[in-house]
């Protein structure tokens, strides 16, 4: 049959639980594992191996510098080059009035890149995923904690690492198949 | 207006006109014949069958306004026949020739448009004017400057006038008792009558006219009195000038015409006179006065005057010394007078309330101390003996042949017309008249209330009645015919100096009507003589016998040419007559006098409608009145103080009993009107005005005598604790709802130094009394470099406060030369009037006798204009001649600008005002201006149009713009010349000439907004003998 | 499963707790997401709905004659050009600021009394500047052409007009939705992954699916997800300064008296957040009664909210108070009039009541007595927000009626369709609260269960 293992998944009551097994699995040598939690637990991404990078500030203050120049040259260049016109005897480029609108769009173009850089990083929008289809798993996003060691693991044979699971005394450990 | 198509059910009717009418039109091009095909349409059965469902036999039908059709119903029914009528002729001149003011290609160059000079009859006085056509509709009226009696200047009935003649209730068709009838048909029937009347050599024949002074028209109805020898000629004007008339006659034993020189008065009393607006010879006296009033500098010298008047007027507004005093009591002070210059003044009555003997031996020193350099003039509305008394202290003052000159009568027949319209009911209600033809006249409205009209002529077995509209007076009589607009056919009138002025119509009758001297042929059996031929054919009669310039007589077809070129006729003005006054003419009668005491109610022409014949003109309904503000309506005018004795509010609606006559008016407390006196303008009132004047105000004529037509005492007012609610442009504060002074507007307009003001010697010793005040200076710096406006040209106005008269006169000019829409009485009083350019009126003082001062505001222009900036569609731009420019089709309507113009002077289309509606406004327009959609802001652009057609010129002709080559509407018809554009680049222009003179100041200078409109500080000239 | 957790709808516990205890993760998951997934329609829910549809209707009534024949139905004019519609826009917009303010700069200043109200706050926002956004559209005179006001250039190459305040108008408020929209929808993510999990019906299941994304609630994915809501935090808070700011721009450019005053910008974000604070108020306590939410919208909330309007509330008085000094410290005549005529002239009235509601009616808000009692705030937030109202209509109509030329001095008076647009919006804003509250957890969910671990360590810590 044509079915592949995706990991192996263990189901957890507490984050205090979840953080010390994802700890000590990432200690055991584990490198291809994720959490599955209903909120953001303190410590867990680095505990899984995740390095927090600059990327999305990254992205996001790309956003805000178009936002900004784009803004003023928007102002600027139909009063000073495309169609300059007499406006109430100001001078084309009364620049304090170019503000308001070049604040603006930096603020626009940053909150966008923020979105769309986290859904991007984060892969999303995703409809299907493997680890759905662990038994339980909807209470991943209610009350319960899950720890997913997956099967491309260097390291992952499926005997010890359900042992190894078993060893933080979970709810359950399940086999994920993709 | 053809009876079948007021019904807005029954389209049936217009559909029909559209039919039969079309093919005919193109079949007979010319309008007049235009109608024949309605000979058809009334043998149609078609048009049977809808006329028997229609009218019951012999009802009249209701007309315009009645008949619960509202204003807008009522246009769009009109218009459809209107416009077909209209439209057919709107492109086509007069068959005859006619002679273009300034020569130019005879054939059109389309978008170029032709001046033609003619002459506008008003009370049966011409004054001259130009009109523009454009491919032969015309759009605007100016004033002649070649015309004696204009200069150039035009005031507002003449402004107006060009709507009337597109006006969609006109008469467009004869009708025989409430049907649609043919000229033709007229003819006949009236042919038979006309026979059976021959055999007794038109005993029963009478013809009732305006005042006549067409030399035309008076001699056709002389040929038609030698035909029938016992008919009768009889002439009734609700304003005419009767009392002036008799004065006359009282003074020197006949009657005169009284012309004033007032370029040479340098001292005047008026006595109750409104000769700058009211009389004929307004445009010309306006002018006048204004030059001998205006100041360049201190050094100069100006006029002085004095003013004795019940109820504000124009000319009192610019008075020295204004005295408000009945009208009744005015007589009194004029005796005084009189006696203290050491004329015979019979019986000397004591001074009324409210003067003073030293203010009269003031003015006396003064009159003496400019012999033969002052001039006395006595209102109209004032008795004989007041003009005998005025006649007789000019020739005391050796003012006659200097500043007040005598000729004949211009009126053809004088006549004392309302004696002349009670003889002419007498003889109807003896049963004594047969067949009564009427021209030009409504006496069913305007006779007085105890001449019973309307019921004498019940008794008369044919009556005809020739008129614009189908007015009260059509409505009881058994044929009427619409006559033709002064723009409409040829004629003659006489200016109110004499001179004579050929009228040549600009375009062909619009509706087929006939006008006085073809009614005139017809009594004479002439059915097919035309117009021109008729006035053409006097003048050439009068050329061969000599009575016209030797040149006339030789090549009469230059002279006639020339005639209509200019305007008016030359050797034509009345020769000055050498009369001397009766001494003791004024001491001659006392009457009037007799109600010293009590309650006095004054009637005047409206300032607006007139007697009533403007009546359904929208521009001057909705034109503010002098210092009322007041729209749409006609209100009793009573003083403060009059007010808070009698416990009236503004809006009460009393009942006013006089003669056992009554009539309920609104109460409008005016400042500056006189105690004890109560002013109630004429010609409004209407039954039968037509969609727009059809219901405006109350009618005056119901309570107005024969005896007491102008100063009536015992009238009684009774509240009925009604209100009528009054709609004001502005002073919605003055006196508020409940009588209490708020004075905040004027009060605030001073401490803002909107007006600024001094006495001529102020004037002498601060020459820049007007500057800004130290903490009003413009000096503070700002932001941002000023844009450099050196090149080219750099459009400009000034107004001269000095000289302004506040007439009105530039307010319907804007009108009619943007295509302003009126928006009406509702609208006006959620203030969305759309006057581009208005007249504001500020008081100072004792609102009981308060100085008034008229400030002209428009869109100034402003250099660092804050309505700009604020637009978020550059809708509104600096062009770089510094003019403020309103680009309609990018302006989506947010209303920010008019919030951020210190001025207010930017008008918005709430809704869709202009009216797209009525086919026949559509000729009216300005080709050169867009008409206004809904939801755009609009504004006064310094008439750009005129600024472009000028430029072009130049720059075709390869030259630059000469100084006063463009003319905006309103200082082209401004009777005194107080507003003057052009460019402010050129120092030898008028425009900077003015603005470097020391009374030049700007409004809100402060707010450093650079106005481009600047203003002349007003002056006043004041006796310094007199205290206060 | 016991009782206790799944169903106590009826458990009133009034507590000074910002989550009442006793919560567990389950508990408050369930709790809200059942408001959504299992409670019945309710008739009074049901009710609301058909009342505010109704002045929905009042509304698309109202655009509709102001479309077909013009502003002109409205009282406004010569010299009055602005009122109700602009008094409504700025009223609106202010409500607004609230919900970001509180999703966002509390969130920045790590206020725990955030988590259970910040999300109908933020709903709240949107819905405010919907209504809000509506408004500068129809009091155009002609709203046909409202996209000449967007940034592109036409067919003769002009461009907006970028020096009006009106385009930065365009630009601030529709900045703000967009941003106000994302920071909301990104707060939704995990909650409407729970809905898809708890979710019975298939088609409720695939609807949640599709808008949650896929949401897995990975340890990754919460990291970049909290970097997210903290830089979203980071650029709301000026934001929402900014938008107010650039509202009173639309006065302060002005040169009119009354509208030309540096004290505006400060003056009216403060008015925002009050006025905003006062309608969360509004909302949360009927909300809280009818869900039986008290457990979770505690009285520590409400006092938290009550001090903050309190506080706000001082600000905008002492605007008040500056603006009529310097009015007359300027010795500008015009400023002068303008002041003195708001106190004396024909709108006197309208002003006082004006400081009544603003400035004197929240001061029993120093009383504990009346921060704990729930209908007390209701009543005290009704008030404010009716003083600002008026504030704005103040600031709007008296400034324009008697500005510099007496000549042109004027009056409005307000039309039928003047008030049937007002509360048309209304209509609108409740449609769209109600639809919210009935298809969208309105508590954040996982920020709840967040805050109940917390609780839970503190707790433990409390014990050891």
């Amino acid at each position: 049959m044509a079915r592949y293992l995706y990991g192996l998944m263990a189901e957890f009551e507490t984050p205090e639980q979840i953080l010390a097994a994802a700890e000590r699995a990432h200690a055991e040598g584990y490198h291809r594992m994720d959490t599955y939690t209903p909120f953001a637990v303190e410590g867990l991404a680095e505990a899984v191996g995740f390095q927090r990078g600059r990327k999305l500030s990254a992205i996001v203050l790309c956003g805000g510098l178009t936002g900004c120049f784009g803004g003023f040259f928007m102002c600027w260049w139909p009063n000073v080059i495309g169609y300059p016109l007499n406006i109430g005897g100001k001078p084309w480029n009364s620049w304090p009035a170019f503000i308001p609108i070049t604040f603006e769009l930096t603020i626009l173009f940053s909150a966008l890149a923020a979105l769309v850089g986290m859904l991007a990083l984060n892969g999303l929008p995703m409809p299907y995923h493997p680890v759905f289809n662990a038994p339980n798993f909807d209470r991943a996003s209610r009350d319960r904690f899950f720890l997913c060691i997956e099967a491309d693991d260097p390291k992952f044979d499926l005997g010890g690492t359900r042992e190894f699971l078993e060893g933080f005394d979970p709810v359950e450990v399940s086999e994920v198949e993709s | 207006m053809p009876n079948p198509m007021t019904d807005s059910k029954d389209d049936l009717k217009a559909s029909e006109l559209v039919q039969i009418q079309l093919p005919s039109d193109s079949a007979n091009p010319h309008p007049p014949r235009f109608w024949r095909s309605l000979d058809e349409l009334n043998n149609g059965a078609a048009y049977q069958k809808g006329l028997a469902h229609e009218f019951p036999e012999g009802r009249f039908p209701k007309t315009s306004g009645q008949g619960g059709l509202n204003r807008r119903d009522l246009l769009k029914v009109m218009g459809a026949s209107a416009g077909l009528a209209g439209l057919t002729a709107c492109t086509k001149l007069p068959p005859e020739k006619i002679v273009p003011y300034v020569r130019q290609p005879e054939e059109f160059v389309p978008g170029i448009p032709l001046f033609y000079a003619t002459a506008m009859p008003l009370g049966g006085i011409g004054r001259g004017v130009l009109v523009e056509s454009h491919m032969g509709r015309p759009t605007k009226v100016e004033g002649n400057p070649d015309h004696p009696g204009s200069l150039g200047g035009a005031d507002v009935f003449g402004q107006a006038s060009v709507l009337t003649l597109y006006d969609p209730d006109r008469s467009q068709v004869p009708i025989h008792f409430g049907h649609l009838a043919s000229w033709d048909g007229f003819i006949a029937d009236f042919g038979d009558h006309l026979a059976s009347e021959s055999s007794t050599g038109g005993a029963g024949l009478r013809i009732l006219t305006g005042s006549i002074t067409s030399p035309t028209l008076a001699d056709q109805i002389k040929s038609v009195l030698s035909q029938f020898p016992s008919a009768g000629w009889h002439q009734y004007e609700p304003c005419g000038r009767d009392n002036a008339r008799e004065g006359a006659k009282l003074a020197f034993g006949q009657y005169v015409n009284t012309i004033y020189r007032l370029d040479k008065a340098d001292v005047i009393l008026s006595l109750d006179s409104d000769f700058l607006f009211a009389e004929p010879g307004g445009l010309r006296y306006a002018r006048d006065f204004a030059g001998r009033r205006r100041m360049v500098d201190p050094s100069g010298t100006t006029n002085r005057l004095y003013v004795l008047e019940s109820t504000p007027s124009i000319t009192g507004s610019l008075a020295d010394h204004r005295v408000p005093i009945r009208s009744s009591d005015i007589q009194a002070v004029a005796r005084a007078a009189a006696q203290g210059l050491g004329v015979p003044s019979g019986s000397d009555a004591a001074l009324p309330a409210g003067m003073s003997a030293d203010w009269v031996a003031a003015l006396v020193h003064d009159l003496q101390a400019h012999r033969a350099s002052s001039l006395v003039v006595a209102g109209e509305q004032q008795p004989p003996s007041v003009h005998a008394l005025a006649h007789a202290i000019n020739h005391a003052l050796g003012n006659v042949g200097v500043t007040v000159i005598y000729t004949d009568p211009v009126e053809a027949n004088a006549t004392d017309e309302i004696k002349s319209l009670k003889d002419l009911v007498a003889d109807m209600d003896g049963g004594r008249v047969r067949t009564l033809l009427m021209i030009g006249v409504n006496p069913a409205y305007n006779a007085p209330a105890d001449v019973p009209f309307v019921a004498a002529i019940q008794k008369v077995d044919f009556r005809v009645h020739l008129g614009l509209h189908q007015d009260e007076t059509a409505e009881v009589c058994h044929w009427h015919v619409p006559e033709t607009h002064y723009l409409e056919a040829w004629g003659d009138v006489r200016n109110y100096d004499g001179s004579a002025s050929i009228i040549q119509p600009l375009i062909a009758p619009l509706y087929g009507g006939k006008s006085a001297h073809e009614m005139m042929a017809v009594l004479q059996g002439q059915t097919n003589l035309s117009t021109h031929d008729l006035v053409r054919g006097y003048w050439q009669r009068q050329a061969e016998a000599g009575h016209l310039a030797p040149a006339a007589a030789s090549n009469f077809e230059t002279f006639w040419e020339t005639s209509l070129n200019n305007g008016w006729i030359e050797g034509t003005t009345l020769a000055v007559k050498q009369v001397t006054a009766n001494a003791s003419a004024g001491a001659a009668t006392t009457a009037a006098e007799s109600n010293a005491q009590g309650l006095e109610i004054v009637f005047r022409p409206d300032p607006s409608v007139w007697d009533g014949s403007f009546a359904n003109n929208a521009w001057l309904q909705e034109l503010p009145r002098p210092f009322s503000k007041l729209t749409w309506d006609n209100t009793l005018l009573v003083s403060p103080a009059t007010a808070a004795r009698l416990g009236l509010q503004r809006e009460d609606v009393v009942k006013i009993v006089l003669e056992g006559h009554e009539v309920e008016a609104p109460v409008l407390i005016l400042p500056g009107q006189a105690a004890n006196s109560v002013a109630l303008h004429l010609g409004y009132g209407r039954r039968r005005a037509g969609g727009v004047g059809t219901g405006v105000g109350v009618n005056a004529y119901a309570i107005r005598t024969s005896d007491a037509p102008w100063i009536a005492a015992g009238a009684t007012l009774t509240k009925t604790g009604d209100k009528h609610h009054l709609v004001t442009t502005q002073n919605h504060h003055l006196i508020d709802q409940n009588g209490q002074k708020v004075e905040e507007e004027s009060e605030a307009a001073f401490d803002r130094h909107v007006i600024r003001v001094a006495t001529v010697e102020e004037y002498g010793r601060d020459p820049n009394f007007a500057a800004d005040p130290p903490e009003e200076t413009t000096a503070a710096p700002s932001m941002y470099p000023k844009v450099d406006y050196s090149q080219g040209y750099s459009w400009g106005m000034s107004v001269d406060l000095n000289t302004c008269i506040g007439c009105n006169a530039c307010v319907v000019a804007c009108y009619a030369e943007n295509n302003i829409a009126v928006v009406g009485k509702e609208e006006v009083d959620n203030g969305r009037d759309m006057q581009w350019i208005r007249v504001d009126t500020y008081f100072r003082g004792d609102l009981d006798n308060p100085e008034a001062y008229n400030e002209v505001m428009l869109c100034q222009h402003c250099e660092n204009a804050p309505c700009e900036y604020v637009c978020p569609v550059g809708a509104t731009v600096h062009s770089p001649e510094g003019l403020n420019l309103m680009v309609y089709n990018r302006c989506v309507g947010t209303r920010y600008c008019s919030n951020n113009c210190p001025y207010k002077v930017r008008r918005f289309n709430f809704k869709l005002y202009s009216d797209w509606d009525t086919p026949s406004l559509y000729p009216l327009r300005n080709p050169d201006v867009t008409v206004r959609s809904r939801g755009v802001m609009e504004k006064c652009t310094y008439c750009v149009q005129r600024i472009m057609e000028a430029k072009i010129v130049a720059e075709r002709e390869d030259r630059t713009l000469r100084d006063g080559e463009i003319q905006t509407a309103c200082q082209q018809t401004c009777p005194t010349q107080a507003i003057v554009f052009g460019n402010i680049n050129d120092p030898e222009s008028r425009v900077s000439k003015l603005k470097a003179q020391s009374r030049d100041y700007g409004l809100l200078r402060d707010l450093n907004v650079r106005p481009r409109t600047t203003y002349l500080a007003r002056l006043t000239n004041p006796n310094v003998e007199i205290k206060g | 499963m016991d009782p206790v957790e799944t169903n106590n709808l009826t458990a009133v516990v009034e507590t000074d707790e910002v989550i009442a205890p006793g919560q567990t993760y389950r508990s408050v998951s369930d709790r809200v997401s059942d408001m959504v997934l299992e409670w019945p329609i309710g008739y009074r829910w049901a009710a609301g709905l058909l009342l505010a549809l109704a002045l929905l209707f009042v509304l698309n009534l109202a655009l509709g004659v102001v479309f077909t024949i013009g502003v002109g139905v409205w009282g406004i004019n010569i010299p009055v050009g602005w009122a109700f519609a602009i008094t409504n826009f700025v009223w609106w917009i202010g409500i607004g600021h609230a919900g970001t303010l509180i999703s966002a700069f509390l969130l920045l200043m790590r206020q725990q009394w955030r988590t259970s109200i910040n999300r109908f706050a933020e709903a709240m926002t949107i819905f405010a500047v919907a209504c809000a956004g509506m408004f500068p559209l129809a009091h155009m005179g002609r709203p046909w052409l409202f996209y000449w006001l967007l940034p592109y250039p036409d067919t003769m190459g002009t461009w907006p007009q970028f020096r009006s305040p009106l385009v930065w108008d365009v630009f601030a408020v529709s900045t703000y939705l967009t941003v106000s929209l994302i920071f909301w929808y990104v707060g939704l993510l995990p909650d409407l992954a729970t809905l898809r999990d708890r979710a019975k019906k298939r088609i409720t299941k695939i609807i949640y699916g599709i808008v949650s994304l896929g949401w897995r609630g990975s340890a990754v994915h919460w990291s970049r997800y909290e970097m997210c809501s903290l830089l979203l935090a980071g650029l709301s808070t000026p934001l929402v300064v900014s938008v107010h700011t650039v509202v009173s721009f639309d006065f302060t450019i002005a040169i009119l008296p009354g509208w030309h005053s540096t004290i505006f910008p400060p003056y009216f974000v403060a008015g925002a957040i009050y006025s905003g604070f006062a309608m969360v108020l509004t909302l949360a306590i009927p909300l809280r009664k009818y869900y039986h939410l008290e457990g979770f919208v505690t009285m520590k909330h409400l006092d938290f909210m009550a001090k903050v309007m309190l506080a706000t509330g001082l600000v905008v008085a002492y605007s008040y108070i500056m603006e009529a000094f310097m009015s007359f410290y300027s010795g500008n005549p015009y400023e002068r009039y303008m002041m003195m005529n708001r106190m004396t002239g024909p709108y006197a009235k309208v002003f006082w009541t004006l400081i009544a509601c603003n400035l004197v009616g929240p001061q029993v808000l120093w009383l504990r007595r009346f921060r704990q009692s729930a209908w007390l705030l209701f009543g005290v937030s009704l008030v404010v927000q009716t003083g600002m109202w008026l504030e704005r209509f103040v600031i709007i109509v008296t400034s324009l009626h008697r500005d510099f030329l007496p000549s042109s001095w004027g009056m409005f008076y307000p039309t039928r369709w003047d008030y049937m647009t007002f509360l048309g919006t209304l209509g609108l804003f409740f449609t769209l609260f109600y639809l919210f509250i009935r298809f969208l957890p309105m508590i954040a969910i996982h920020e709840l269960r967040d805050l109940v671990h917390k609780k839970q360590e503190e707790s433990h810590a409390a014990v050891h």
